[in-house]
């Protein structure tokens, strides 16, 4: 097995929200993430999905330390195997390390700035980063063109000459000229056509294979997902509900929100009879969450306990962790085996 | 269904020859060049193509909202029963003074839209009940109270609930999918014919899209409307449509009842946007085929199949010399693709 390159440990994120009572009222809390743990081992693709709100882009942004946690550990192993909090550190110390974690961007129109061109853009993180002399920089710029599949002699260009999936590109090599181990995915794909889509997936495959890239992938699209995962974490409002591979999660999922999520996916296929699970209402306030169980009010296999107890995140498979208090007990339906069979009718 | 019986039902709307011209700095560019299609009663016409394929476009010239800027031609043959004064006589939609009395009477009473964004297509000024009532007080009465009666019940259609309290808020105290649940329902408050949707759950999520989509599906069928459905999604299509159109740079290149499109697609576009999608249960490790290159953009292009660039089954001097006709594979299914045609025997 791989060695771990990240470790994140109980991160807690709170957002000072003004109370409306009154005027100089001491600002409200309000937790966007909740105790939130995972590992991540070198090479490997990690998912995070969830609907908008679950805290899914904060959670990458912490990681990255594009905005501070309240409390918590971001445990990155170095190349020599050193574990150093990510979160604590400053200054050159943190220097040194920021250029291993990058970060790619949901929208390619707002990402790139206008006002600089596509060499300046990608040279950028080289510059800041690195001592080079400019014959180096220039070099190493056209190498990293030429593997995101960016014409060369376009590089003088400006980014607004560029389209959605050439921009994309962009945002891309900027990512990876530092040679960076980790990139934070955020909806890097989604503002983009299909057929575009799937060249950029491609793309980010194919890198990772050839550099030894770990993503983490924030997505909401499930058949995406899907297709480049390794393992799944499912959010919602702010806690991690699910955890596993990405076999055993879509097979079968542990989790009633999981389940939920699957199943509203519209699939490409017109003879496909499925019975939909239709979830009642909307992601409830985080400022006000719900008791016992946050997804209680929506679920379908709700009980007294659900409205009491909090689930606690815990393994119920085989490296499949769910945090649900009937996990052992449903069996809920997954994306696999709807169609053939028969399944699901 | 069989495609017969999609054949003989009555159309609604019959589109011929629709094109927009924009003129531009670098040119005129074809936004949309030569657009044939029917809506039938009652059924759903799926309109898909990706960003920039003219597909809003064609769908907002229906009504004659878009800007001055776009210089429209073709027919729009509105072929309704109960329009006044031209009782089963085709009325020209395209023909109407773009501000006049005729077509506003047929906006938002007839044919009603309901767009992608809820937050913006909403004003922010007004309260979402005064807004729903606008269009009630139109159409349907003078009677205030009346006005706000249908309003309530319509809320209540779409799954609004404490209808009352919700009559009175903002948009902006509304969530993403409640809105557009609130724009569904001013949309259907005067009871159309013909509602266009034009990517109605693209700002949504999963959970959310799939309430939206039930209770269109729901509403059509307690309604009987026509839905003209825009969207990117093959999914989307799959799900709600009974005839699929696909469009390209401008052009409808493939038209086909749905299980057709899904099953036996000709077009290599069409063959491509299906092999692109990643699918839920689809085998993971596999590669995802793209299609190569991106859309150009339609200024000044010459006559010929505006996917030649990116398609992997060309042929050289024909499809890049000529303009591709429209072939008709069966009954119900054309395509517009040299590889089909007669003239040029293909495969």
């Amino acid at each position: 097995m791989a060695k771990p390159i990240l470790e994140v440990k109980n991160l807690n994120k709170d957002f000072k929200v003004k109370s409306r009572k009154a005027l100089f009222a001491k600002p409200n809390a309000v937790r966007v993430l909740q105790d939130i743990s995972f590992q991540l081992r070198e090479g490997e693709t990690l998912s995070i999905v969830g609907e908008s709100g679950c805290g899914k882009t904060t959670l990458g942004r912490c990681i990255v330390r594009g905005m501070s946690a309240s409390s918590g550990e971001v445990l990155y192993r170095t190349e020599e195997g050193v574990a150093v909090d990510f979160l604590k550190l400053k200054g050159t110390e943190s220097k040194r390390f920021r250029k291993d974690i990058q970060m790619i961007f949901q929208d390619p129109y707002s990402s790139l700035s206008p006002r600089m061109s596509v060499f300046d853009i990608i040279s950028e993180p080289l510059i800041a980063n690195f001592k080079l002399s400019k014959s180096e920089v220039e070099e190493k710029v056209s190498a990293i063109a030429e593997k995101t599949g960016l014409n060369v002699s376009y590089l003088k260009r400006y980014p607004h000459a560029f389209s959605g999936g050439q921009r994309q590109r962009i945002a891309i090599a900027r990512a990876l000229i530092t040679q960076p181990r980790l990139i934070v995915c955020d909806e890097a794909v989604s503002a983009l056509d299909v057929s575009i889509q799937a060249q950029i997936i491609n793309l980010l495959k194919d890198l990772q294979e050839q550099f030894k890239i770990t993503y983490i992938f924030i997505s909401h699209d499930l058949s995406i997902v899907e297709n480049i995962s390794d393992r799944v974490a499912v959010m919602h409002l702010g806690r991690v509900v699910e955890l596993a591979a990405v076999d055993s999660m879509f097979k079968q999922p542990g989790h009633p929100y999981t389940e939920a999520l699957l199943s509203a996916v519209p699939q490409p296929d017109p003879d496909l009879k499925k019975t939909r699970i239709i979830l009642e209402g909307e992601v409830p306030n985080p400022a006000n969450p719900p008791s016992g169980c946050h997804f209680h009010p929506r679920c379908a296999y709700k009980t007294e306990r659900c409205i009491k107890e909090v689930p606690a995140l815990r393994e119920v498979g085989d490296h499949h962790f769910a945090a649900c208090h009937y996990a052992d007990e449903l069996t809920l339906r997954g994306a696999r085996n709807e169609q053939g069979t028969g399944d699901g009718q | 269904m069989t495609a017969e019986a999609v054949q003989t039902q009555q159309p609604l709307l019959r589109v011929r020859d629709l094109k927009i011209r924009i003129q531009m700095d670098n040119g005129v560019m074809n936004a949309v060049d030569g657009v044939d299609f029917e809506i039938r009663k009652g059924k759903t016409l799926g309109l898909v193509g990706e960003s920039g394929c003219g597909k809003s476009l064609t769908s907002r010239a229906l009504l004659s909202i878009n800007p001055k800027e776009c210089e429209t031609s073709g027919t729009v043959a509105y072929l309704s029963s109960s329009e006044p004064g031209a009782a089963g006589k085709p009325l020209n939609l395209l023909s109407l003074d773009p501000n006049g009395r005729q077509i506003r009477s047929i906006r938002g009473r007839k044919i009603a839209m309901i767009f992608q964004e809820p937050m913006t297509a909403f004003s922010p000024m007004y309260t979402i009940g005064n807004q729903i009532t606008e269009a009630i007080l139109i159409h349907r009465t003078r009677n205030k109270k009346e006005a706000k009666k249908i309003a309530l019940e319509m809320l209540s259609k779409v799954g609004i609930s404490d209808q009352e309290k919700r009559f009175d808020q903002y948009p902006h105290e509304f969530s993403g999918g409640m809105r557009q649940r609130a724009m569904i329902s001013m949309a259907l408050s005067c009871n159309p014919e013909l509602l266009i949707a034009d990517e109605p759950t693209t700002a949504l999520d999963v959970t959310i899209q799939a309430q939206v989509l039930e209770l269109m599906k729901t509403l059509q069928q307690e309604f009987g409307m026509a839905i003209l459905l825009v969207t990117h999604d093959l999914g989307i299509i799959a799900e709600m449509c009974d005839e699929v159109a696909v469009m390209y740079l401008g052009k409808i290149v493939e038209q086909a009842p749905v299980k057709e499109i899904f099953h036996n697609p000709k077009h290599p576009y069409t063959k491509g946007l299906l092999r692109s999608m990643p699918r839920l249960g689809g085998n993971k490790s596999k590669r995802l085929d793209s299609i190569e290159g991106a859309v150009p953009i339609p200024v000044n292009m010459p006559p010929m199949c505006g996917f030649y660039e990116r398609c992997k089954d060309r042929m050289e001097g024909i499809c890049n010399a000529q303009s591709v006709p429209a072939t008709q594979i069966s009954g119900s299914h054309t395509v517009r693709c040299f590889l089909y045609s007669d003239q040029h025997g293909g495969e």
